[in-house]
């Protein structure tokens, strides 16, 4: 018995598969392919002066090595910057290969292809190039210093700079606002950078068909759609010739976003040239060097409040770092720049940030996207300002808060997406609410004293968000019923993990009424659905989700017109369940959706038995009409886009008690609570996974993950033995609560999940600690070892 | 990450072996679990041309405990010497130790030998063989065997006293003294990590349950595990003032730690300081009820 689906806990059909090692991640795949491998510049700025590959040359099994100088013209233009912005003065990309200059190490200089990857790497440890160091710029503030340039002719190394301001309902800024206040406070917070980090690292494999003269490429990739435009571009093959698969992809977290990477233009190029297959699979030094990082911003806040808390004024300004090229625009700042209000309206607000070249591996997003920073901003205040009064933490934020009646609320500012930033629903003082309850917040005070007389140092933080998923411009969804009864979805953006082919499934079993054994999903795959943006800002289930329940719905209804013809009866009666169509009230009268399938196409030879029992239904063909009639298709399958008009925004509210050591400086978070709103929830189960894996990341960019780069721009911990990642171990059981507050915008009436986990946690774990600790908390991630010094300084100033 | 060419050598017994390393010289590197060594030539910064591994050399996977001490052979992995009651009843700081050393499954493969000979500064194992005064057994193609004191074996980080083509065959760990007893305090940055510091503590008790003898051995604070000697400090002292912070302090002046990307040395010293005095307390107060 088929029961709406939508909403159960409904266990992963992707999970047998991948959990019994069947998965198919880029590298199980083209185990006969040639290798390709790269010399990578192992300077942060330098000259090349010559690169001599001789030595390389009696490699065996070495096939082709190509630099800059073998590539054609279009293979060597710089990548194209995917997202221009007015604001962006000076957006500078990379060559798949380096010309002339590197600019961070890691830029890939030069290709090398062999009969495996040991030969491979082989030849590059024999290939000598000759570089001319040149000054390296590292870190936020000495590239605005500006004193050496990452690109000759950006001046001040920076890319962009933007001012957005809102002034108050009267008409004053923020500076006005601020410097009338009862009080005012300003501070910088700090934060580093991190990594998506996913278990598989990037990857690409091309095979060339001389026959057809077309290309089959795949990529672990976010989107397959935009690479495989980007390859056709690139290699001037006709679009139809281009295939691009995303096969099993283990993890992206926005890197895989990024497109088109260096070698997802390359191996194809070079496979298509060598008329051989051709994979590269990224190993994890590559992926520290070469893959993108995101997080570091430097931020200025100036906030004027009342005695209540509420903020009149708040004005930040901040640095953003986006390393060494531009090529996926300033999509984090503004991010940080937009949704670092959160649930909060504050009386007037101005932002501006510059955004900086530095001699390091590019930036782009990373899970969250810029909002961990603006978070960690608003929420600190929110702290700042509370400590400042000396009242409690949540009464400060609940004073901040849109009301539930002010919905929808424009926040007069320009989103990511270039459209106006309106919040659409939410419910925010009953998220706090429910968080309080949650945690036990009110009781905190009691739990502390109890732990303090065991000499145990505790405390207690909080931080909230509001976050925009579900971007346009557009997703789409393809379903076909074949004669078999099972149920074909496909949709263009890809999967990594996420449950796309359970929640979607789900979604097209409701709709049509029929057991989700019989759906299968496809995503990512080019032969199967062309157009489509990408699995990125929390979009999947917004966008494909309701462009799958539109396809369906378009199924549904030609499946009733068909049956409805077939067993006399009226459309409206009709109804389905466990994929038999039936009378309402006369379960006798009806017909499965196997045979209507049959009964939709006209060209009807008996392949299967069910076509032959369809005869029974065959409708005598009148002579005056075509088979297939006008406006009609054959086959029962339907296609549909959902193309929002503004982004939907998810929010969320996180609690932490963490347990700082007294003498050692440890710091361990004891509890984890969320409480979230992502709208209708499809499916609770993988919205929790969503949240725990989410907070996971969450505690590693609090308490674990930095990228050292040292003064020469050497990433000194680019390994999984310097690069903390947290272990099951430090994170902590995630405790979760929701709310359902339907999104208005869209048919199925649901927001994003899949950043939410990540995007508060350093703020939550700062409040937490300096609740803990009775010190100021500016910058995170924080090390025991920080911690134990910021006490050594705290005490010095009261001693 | 793939290692550059090598030659691989897997001998069935200690005399093959050693006929390979004596013919590899300086070329030759042994595997035993390979978990330091494998990493090492992925990321080519080791480069062995002639590998010889031992894992077939059945007579190597030995663990004999009696009352003079606990035997560990150069195949013996780490679980198979922490899970061991008769090698945690002759010498209980093994266990204590090991259970810090990585994880499960690293532990599966690893070899304590291996680990001693690979001589990590901030690994457990030196530092207890270290404390305990210790040997290790080294065998060379057509020469007696040597057995070499810890005190002489490890020269530096990541070098030991291991010359090119011979085997370490055996490690020897001191069995418990009568009224003693040992303790292992680290602190990693995440669970199984190498730690930021360590310290291995070993306490000895006269009749009246007062300190004859108290060392700790520190890890990660130096070129070689540092093993302090506090029983001047602890003189006499009852088994319960074993920490004090006359101790911490000596401790801490006898360490060298380094600044490195995950810990200032200013607080690794002061790690090790909490950390010597946790340790002797427990050491203590096992040696009081053992
Ligand atoms: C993720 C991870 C975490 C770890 N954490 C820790 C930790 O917290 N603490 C810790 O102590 N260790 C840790 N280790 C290292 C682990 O304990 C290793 O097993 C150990 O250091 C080396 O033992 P092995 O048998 O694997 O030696 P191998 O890797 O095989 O060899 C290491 C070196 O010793 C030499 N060698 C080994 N055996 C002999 C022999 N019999 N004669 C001569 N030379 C020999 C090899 O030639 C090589 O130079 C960790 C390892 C990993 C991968």
């Amino acid at each position: 018995m088929t029961t709406s689906l939508f909403g159960e806990r409904v266990q992963r059909l992707e999970d047998p598969r991948l959990l019994t090692g069947n998965g198919r991640y880029l590298d199980d795949l083209g185990r006969d392919a040639l290798a390709a491998a790269f010399v990578r510049s192992p300077h942060a700025h330098a000259r090349i002066r010559e690169i001599n590959v001789d030595r390389a040359l009696d490699v065996p099994g070495i096939v082709a090595i190509y630099t800059w100088e073998d590539l054609p013209e279009r293979i060597g233009e710089p990548l194209p910057l995917l997202i221009p912005h007015p604001a962006l003065t000076h957006g500078r990309t990379a060559r798949p290969l380096a010309k002339d200059v590197v600019r961070h190490v890691g830029e890939p200089v030069v290709m090398v292809v062999a009969r495996d990857r040991y030969a491979a790497e082989d030849a590059c440890d024999r290939i000598e190039v000759e570089y001319e160091p040149l000054p390296a710029v590292v870190g936020i503030e000495n590239a605005v210093r500006g004193e050496h340039l990452v690109h000759p002719d950006v001046p001040g190394n920076v890319g962009a700079h933007l001012v957005q301001e809102v002034p108050s309902a009267d008409g004053r800024s923020a500076a006005e606002m601020i410097e009338a206040a009862p009080h005012r406070l300003e501070f910088r917070l700090d934060i580093e950078r991190s990594a998506s980090m996913p278990l598989e690292g990037r990857g690409v494999y091309a095979r060339w068909d001389p026959d057809d003269g077309s290309l089959r490429v795949y990529s672990s990739t976010q989107t397959s759609t935009s690479v495989r435009m980007a390859i056709a571009a690139k290699l001037g093959l006709p679009l139809p010739k281009v295939e691009v698969i995303a096969p099993d992809v283990g993890g992206g977290f926005g890197v895989k976003i990024m497109h088109p990477w260096p070698e997802e233009v390359l191996i194809p190029w070079a496979a298509r040239t060598l008329g051989r297959e051709i994979k590269w699979t990224e190993d994890r030094r590559e992926h520290f060097i070469s893959s993108a990082h995101e997080r570091g911003q430097v931020q200025y806040v100036r906030v004027g409040f009342d005695d209540d808390g509420r903020i009149l004024g708040l004005d930040v300004t901040f640095l953003h770092d986006h390393g060494a090229y531009t090529p996926y625009g300033i999509i984090v700042p503004i991010i940080t720049s937009t949704q670092l209000l959160g649930p909060y309206k504050p009386g007037a607000y101005r932002v501006e940030f510059s955004s900086v070249y530095t001699n390091t591996v590019i930036v782009t997003p990373y899970r969250g996207a810029g909002r961990p920073q603006g978070v960690f901003c608003m929420e600190r205040t929110m702290d700042r300002i509370a400590a400042y009064l000396g009242k409690d933490r949540t009464e400060v934020r609940a004073a901040n808060f849109i009301q539930p009646d002010e919905f929808p609320y424009d926040h007069r500012l320009t989103f990511q997406d270039g459209r106006p930033l309106i919040y659409d629903s939410g419910n925010y003082p009953e998220a706090l609410r429910m968080l309080k309850e949650l945690i036990g917040w009110d009781e905190f005070a009691k739990e502390r004293e109890r732990a303090a007389a065991e000499g145990r140092r505790i405390g207690i933080g909080i931080g909230c968000y509001v976050e925009g998923t579900g971007v346009g411009p557009y997703e789409g969804g393809h379903v076909q019923v074949t004669s078999d009864g099972r149920v074909h979805v496909s949709t263009g953006l890809t999967s990594q993990g996420q449950g796309h082919q359970t929640a979607f499934a789900q979604i097209a079993a409701t709709e049509l009424g029929v057991p989700i054994e019989r759906v299968s999903v496809v995503t990512g795959d080019t032969r199967r659905f062309g157009y489509a943006v990408g699995t990125f800002a929390s979009r999947a289930a917004v966008m494909s989700g309701n462009a799958i329940a539109l396809a369906c719905r378009k199924v549904r209804e030609k499946a009733l017109r068909i049956a409805a013809d077939a067993l006399e009866a009226d459309p409206g009666d009709l109804t389905i369940t466990d994929g038999i169509v039936h009378v309402k009230g006369n379960p006798s009268a009806s017909i499965p959706l196997s045979t209507v399938a049959v009964l939709a196409n006209p060209l009807r030879y008996a392949f299967d038995e069910e076509a032959k029992r369809a005869t029974q239904f065959a409708t005598a063909a009148s002579d005056d009409k075509p088979p297939v009639a006008e406006g009609e298709e054959p086959g029962l399958e339907g296609r549909d886009y959902y193309s929002p008009v503004r982004s939907t925004f998810a929010y969320g509210m996180h609690a932490a008690i963490v347990e700082t050591d007294p003498e050692t400086a440890e710091i361990k978070v004891l509890r984890y609570a969320v409480v979230h709103d992502c709208g209708r929830l499809i499916n609770p189960m993988i919205v929790d996974g969503q949240i725990h894996g989410g907070v996971a990341q969450g505690i590693g960019g609090a308490l674990y993950e930095r990228m050292v780069y040292d003064e020469h721009g050497q990433l000194l911990n680019a390994s999984f033995m310097d690069f903390l990642m947290p272990y099951a171990t430090e994170v902590p059981r995630v405790e979760t609560a929701h709310l359902e507050t339907p999104s208005p915008l869209n048919p199925l009436g649901i927001k994003g999940a899949g950043e939410a986990g990540v995007i508060p946690v350093s703020a939550v774990i700062a409040s937490a600690i300096e609740d803990a600790e009775g010190i100021p908390i500016m910058k995170m991630p924080i090390s025991p070892s920080e911690l134990f010094h910021l006490r050594r300084t705290a005490s010095a100033r009261v001693g | 990450m793939k290692p550059p060419p090598f030659d691989y050598h897997a001998p069935r017994t200690v005399g093959e072996a050693l006929e390979v390393l004596a013919d590899a010289g300086p070329e030759g590197k042994v595997l035993a679990g390979g978990q330091s060594l494998i990493p090492l030539m992925n990321m080519r910064l080791a480069a062995p041309a002639r590998l010889v591994d031992i894992n077939r050399i059945g007579a190597l996977d030995t663990v004999t405990a009696d009352a003079r001490g606990v035997r560990v052979g150069a195949l013996a992995r780490h679980a198979t010497v922490e899970r061991s009651a008769a090698v945690a009843e002759r010498q209980p700081l093994l266990r204590q130790a090991l259970r810090h050393v990585a994880h499960p499954v690293i532990r599966n493969r690893g070899t304590v030998v291996g680990s001693i000979v690979h001589a990590d500064p901030a690994a457990e194992l030196p530092a207890v063989l270290a404390l305990l005064g210790g040997t290790v057994r080294l065998a060379r193609h057509g020469a007696p065997e040597r057995e070499v004191p810890a005190a002489e074996f490890f020269l530096g980080p990541l070098e030991s006293a291991l010359q090119p083509g011979e085997l370490a065959v055996s490690a020897f760990f001191p069995a418990l003294p009568p009224g003693s007893g040992t303790a292992f305090c680290e602190i990693a940055r995440r669970h199984g990590d190498f730690a930021l510091a360590g310290v291995a503590a070993l306490v000895t008790l006269d009749d009246d349950l007062r300190i004859t003898t108290a060392k700790v051995a520190c890890i990660g604070v130096g070129p070689v595990p540092v093993v302090v000697d506090v029983s001047a400090e602890c003189a006499r002292r009852p088994a319960a003032s074993a920490a004090s912070p006359a101790v911490a302090a000596a401790v801490r002046d006898r360490v060298e730690p380094e600044d490195d990307i995950h810990a200032t040395a200013e607080y690794r010293r002061h790690l090790t300081g909490v950390l010597a005095e946790r340790a002797l307390r427990l050491a203590a107060e096992r040696a009081s009820h053992g």
